[in-house]
This record gives structure tokens, C-alpha cells and sequence, in this order.
């Protein structure tokens, strides 16, 4: 637990951790809405924090949590008794959890159900992000504003909006239809992602990483797959984000200064997420339904097999982008295969294509920019393109990073 | 059940389709409207005229105003609206993309209250 009772106690924090999300998701349902059931698992915690053993806790401490919860709402709607709250109670004694749900399709975990809610597409993106963060990882609100360096009245208050449109406009509780899931699904991804990212290069800041959004990451990415097995972009997810975090201790030197791929120190490098990593994009590939996410993992398992000193193939990751470009042609990702494009054709057609892309508030588009100067011996032009970077650059390790690459020039 | 408002967001000073175009866009609204009173969702629903129709009444503050004119200068006017009674949001989103399609216009969605107990 972030904040509140039990910051001591490891046993019930590690608990909450895990248990959080689905207990306020399945209370969601049982309940009909997140609000009572956030404040009813937040009881149950405190009970269990007053109650429980560190060294013995319930052999299901989950199902306990939910059951203590559901009891508590109980109670509490029918002390209050105001119309709503009978209304509430009608919901909750007619509406049985043991019920199989009325959804279509094979998904019956509550947390999925709650994932599409949270990443609706009526909602803010912004408030997409801090409800899921919210709901399912169990963040607090000042974390999560702190690691998107929001005020925090500010946070608070777009996810209590979120809360309410979703109870006022009846976002339905549930996963879509089979017609509607790989459009809904992409979003939810979406959301994903966009929370490792945040944790991968913090928007702003003295440190480089957020670890707690690229955990959460990770871990909603390992929900989808468990849930959804058969969706090969939430597997190519899960295995981008896994190389990803793979390189993650190398990226930082013991300084906390920022540290790029090519100069890494591969003994760093995480080997167990690798090799599950590049066992996923195995994975994708035999399926053979390639998707963005699956492209951009198969990218980074080739960056990956640098891992024991041998030559990065460039050849494979130009192709792979050329693939990339197919499926989703940004002018991102066609930035990034221009810079894989200067490890065969050299800086001087690699800058050509980066010319032409219309960036220009896009940091990293600088960035790019200026490095091709550089090998191109252009280093007036290159200052320029550093100062232009820096300007866009709000993280403090990062700053750092290309201020003393541009005073190497 | 709930009721939503679908509201057609309309430049009234923007050219109206024409013949034939206006006629294909009259059917398309037409067969909106036969689904959704096939469906059982339908409250009500209509196309308004012009906003230099409209006149603003206000007795708010005690003494009554007359004013020519819509109550809101801006481009954009309400068109026209439908009200349907429907499950949920996802199932007003997709109407309001059938709607939009057929009237031309971007469409509003908002829920209406609950009706109070009493």
C-alpha cells in the first residue's frame, strides 16, 4: 500500500498489490459501481491490516478481502437508508456473484471487464491512464500524479470525473463483442503502453525511469495475456515491453546519467526477460497475424540478440521496419527506420529521409537529427539541431545527456 | 434503459446538399429513423429550422425578456436531435455513428437524468 495503513506491514502491502484490481473489479460488478466498491475493498484492507498476522495470513487473502467487502457494502447500504442505497441493495441481493456473467464470448474475469471500462474510448485519454493505474494497479492518486507530474488536485479530479461519466453516461461493464474487440482492444493496449512509456523516459523530472508505471506496465500487459492468449498483438505487446525492461539497468550508468543502446554494457541486460521475450515473438511469428506491437517486439529481439557481443543485424531491423511502415505509417516509426536505415546506407541518406519528416515538436526527431549531422560533418548545423532537441527536452537525464553531446561535437 | 440525446451539431450557414444529394440524405435519415422505431428505442426525434427562428424567453430573474435570435452566437447550432431510450453508451455510440453518417453532421451524445422518484 502506497499511502494509508499498513505501509509497514510488507505481507499486506505485497497482498494489495496483487489483489487489489480484482477485488475492486469483481466488487464492481456485484456492487454496479466503482465508487462503492473502492471504498468497500479499502475497508476490507483496513480490517485485514488490524486483524491479520503478517506471518500467517488467510490462505486466500483475496477471496477474503472480497467477501469482507462485499459483506461490508452490505452492511453499510442498509444503514444508510436513502432511496439509492435500497436501490443499490435491490442490485446487489438480486444480482448474484456466483452467476455466470451474461457476456458474450469466453472472457469471464472481472478485470478484463474493468480494463475496457477504464480505456473506454468516451473517456479522456489522460483519465483512461489514471483510472486504470488507479483501479486496477492500485496506485494512489498522489503517486499517480506524482509519476505524471500532475498537481494532484488535478489527477483527483479527472478521475472523479471519469468516474462519474461512466456511471452518468452508462459505459457498460463488460468486454465488447467479438465485432467491436480489436478496436477496443487496441485502445486498451493503447493505455498500456503509453503507462510504460511514461515509466521508460519520465516526461519531465530528475530521474530518467518511473519504475513503479514500467511494473505496472508489465503487469497489465501479463493480465491481457493471461486473459486473452489468443490476441497476438497483446502478446507482442507483453514481449516489447519485456525487452524493453530487459535493457532498462543498462540504460542508466551508476551516475543515474542516460546510457543508449549501442553503448550499453550487455552483461547488464536482463537475460531471463529476454529469452521470454524473444519466446513470445517466436510465438508471433509462428501465429503469423503480425500486428504493430508484434513488429516493434521482433525489432528488439534482433537488438537483443547483441546480447552476447555480437553484431547488431541491421539488415533485419530496416526489413522490420519496412513492415512496420505497411501496417502503421507514422511519421514515428518512419524516423526510427531512418535511423536503422544509417547502419547500411550511411548518415548522409538517413538524414535525406529525416529531413522530410514533419516533426517538429517531436524531441527524439532532433535528437536523430543532430547525430546524423554529426557523422555527416556538419557541426554548426548539428549545435542548432542539439539546441532545438534541448529545448524539447524536459527531463533532467536526458538534458544532461545531450548537453554533453553537444559539447563532444 | 437509459435515454440519450443525440444531438445533430450543425453549421447552418454551411450549403445544404442538393438534389439528388439532398434526396439520398432525406432517405438515409429516414431509414435511421424506421430502425429505430423498428428497435423499440424510439422517444422522439426531429429536424429544426433555422437558428434565426429562434427567440430567446427569460423570466429567470422575475421581469420577462424577449430576444430575437438563438441564445448561443456561435457557428455551430443544434440541427435537430433525436432522443432514444437504449441499454447503454456503447450502444448510443454506435447509433450516433449510423446518425452521423446519414444526417452529414457530427453528433452529440449525452445522457438524459434519471427521472426522480416520488
Amino acid at each position: 500500500m502506497a499511502s494509508g495503513a499498513g505501509t509497514s506491514n510488507d505481507a499486506i502491502a505485497r497482498v494489495f498489490r496483487e489483489e487489489y484490481g480484482r477485488c475492486v473489479s469483481t466488487l464492481t460488478r456485484v456492487l454496479g459501481d466503482i465508487t462503492l466498491a473502492e471504498d468497500a475493498v479499502a475497508e476490507a484492507f483496513a480490517v485485514a491490516v488490524s486483524n491479520w498476522d503478517p506471518d500467517d495470513l488467510p490462505p486466500n487473502p483475496g477471496g477474503w478481502i472480497t467477501t469482507t467487502a462485499r459483506r461490508r457494502a452490505i452492511d453499510r447500504l442498509r444503514r444508510e437508508a436513502t432511496r439509492d442505497a435500497r436501490h443499490a441493495e435491490a442490485a446487489l441481493l438480486h444480482g448474484n456473484d456466483d452467476e455466470p456473467p451474461e457476456e458474450v464470448g469466453p472472457v469471464q474475469d472481472d478485470r478484463l471487464r474493468m480494463l475496457f471500462t477504464c480505456c473506454h474510448p468516451a473517456l479522456a485519454p489522460e483519465a483512461r491512464v489514471a483510472l486504470t493505474l488507479r483501479l486496477l494497479g492500485g496506485l494512489e492518486t498522489p503517486d499517480i500524479a506524482r509519476a505524471f507530474l500532475v498537481p494532484e488536485p488535478t489527477l483527483a479530479q479527472r478521475i472523479v470525473r471519469a468516474k462519474k461519466k461512466i456511471a452518468e453516461a452508462r459505459i457498460p461493464y463488460r468486454v465488447p463483442v467479438d465485432a467491436d474487440l480489436p478496436e477496443r482492444l487496441a485502445g486498451v493496449l493503447a493505455v498500456v503502453y503509453l503507462i510504460y512509456n511514461a515509466g521508460h523516459t519520465s516526461p519531465s523530472g530528475d530521474s530518467l525511469h518511473r519504475v513503479e508505471l514500467c511494473d505496472e506496465a508489465v503487469r497489465l500487459a501479463r493480465l491481457l495475456v493471461e486473459l486473452m492468449p489468443d490476441e497476438p498483438e497483446a502478446v507482442g505487446l507483453l514481449a516489447l515491453l519485456l525487452l524493453l525492461e530487459s535493457r532498462r539497468p543498462a540504460r542508466t550508468a551508476a551516475d543515474g546519467s542516460l546510457v543508449l543502446l549501442p553503448d550499453q554494457d550487455r552483461s547488464l541486460w536482463r537475460g531471463d526477460l529476454i529469452s521470454e521475450g524473444q519466446s513470445l515473438v517466436r510465438a508471433c511469428l509462428r501465429r503469423n497475424r503480425p500486428g504493430p506491437y508484434q513488429i516493434q517486439a521482433a525489432i528488439n529481439a534482433v537488438h537483443a540478440d547483441t546480447v552476447d557481443g555480437s553484431p547488431t543485424d541491421w539488415r533485419s531491423i530496416v526489413v522490420l521496419y519496412d513492415q512496420l511502415m505497411a501496417v502503421a505509417p507514422t511519421p514515428v516509426v518512419a524516423l526510427n527506420r531512418a535511423v536503422a536505415l544509417a547502419e547500411l546506407d550511411g548518415p548522409n541518406v538517413a538524414l535525406a529521409e529525416i529531413e522530410r519528416l514533419d516533426l517538429p515538436d517531436y524531441q527524439p526527431h532532433w535528437v536523430a537529427r543532430a547525430e546524423m549531422l554529426v557523422r555527416c560533418g556538419r557541426p554548426v548545423e548539428a549545435r542548432a539541431a542539439f539546441d532545438h532537441a534541448l529545448s524539447l527536452t524536459e527531463n533532467a537525464v536526458e538534458h544532461a545527456y545531450l548537453t554533453r553531446r553537444r559539447a563532444e561535437i | 434503459m437509459t435515454q440519450y440525446m443525440l444531438s445533430v451539431i450543425h453549421d447552418p450557414d454551411q450549403a445544404m446538399p442538393e438534389g439528388d444529394d439532398l434526396m439520398q440524405l432525406f432517405a438515409d435519415v429516414d431509414a435511421v429513423n424506421q430502425d429505430i422505431k423498428a428497435a423499440g428505442q424510439w422517444v422522439f426525434g426531429g429536424g429544426l429550422e433555422h437558428p434565426n427562428s429562434a427567440t430567446v424567453v427569460n423570466s429567470a430573474g422575475g421581469k420577462v425578456t424577449v430576444t430575437d435570435g438563438p441564445y448561443v452566437e456561435t457557428k455551430e447550432q443544434l440541427g435537430g436531435f433525436w432522443v432514444v431510450e437504449l441499454p447503454d453508451l456503447d450502444a448510443a455510440l454506435k447509433l450516433a455513428e449510423r446518425a452521423s453518417a446519414a444526417c452529414r453532421n457530427a453528433i452529440e451524445v449525452r445522457p438524459f437524468q434519471p427521472e426522480p422518484e416520488i
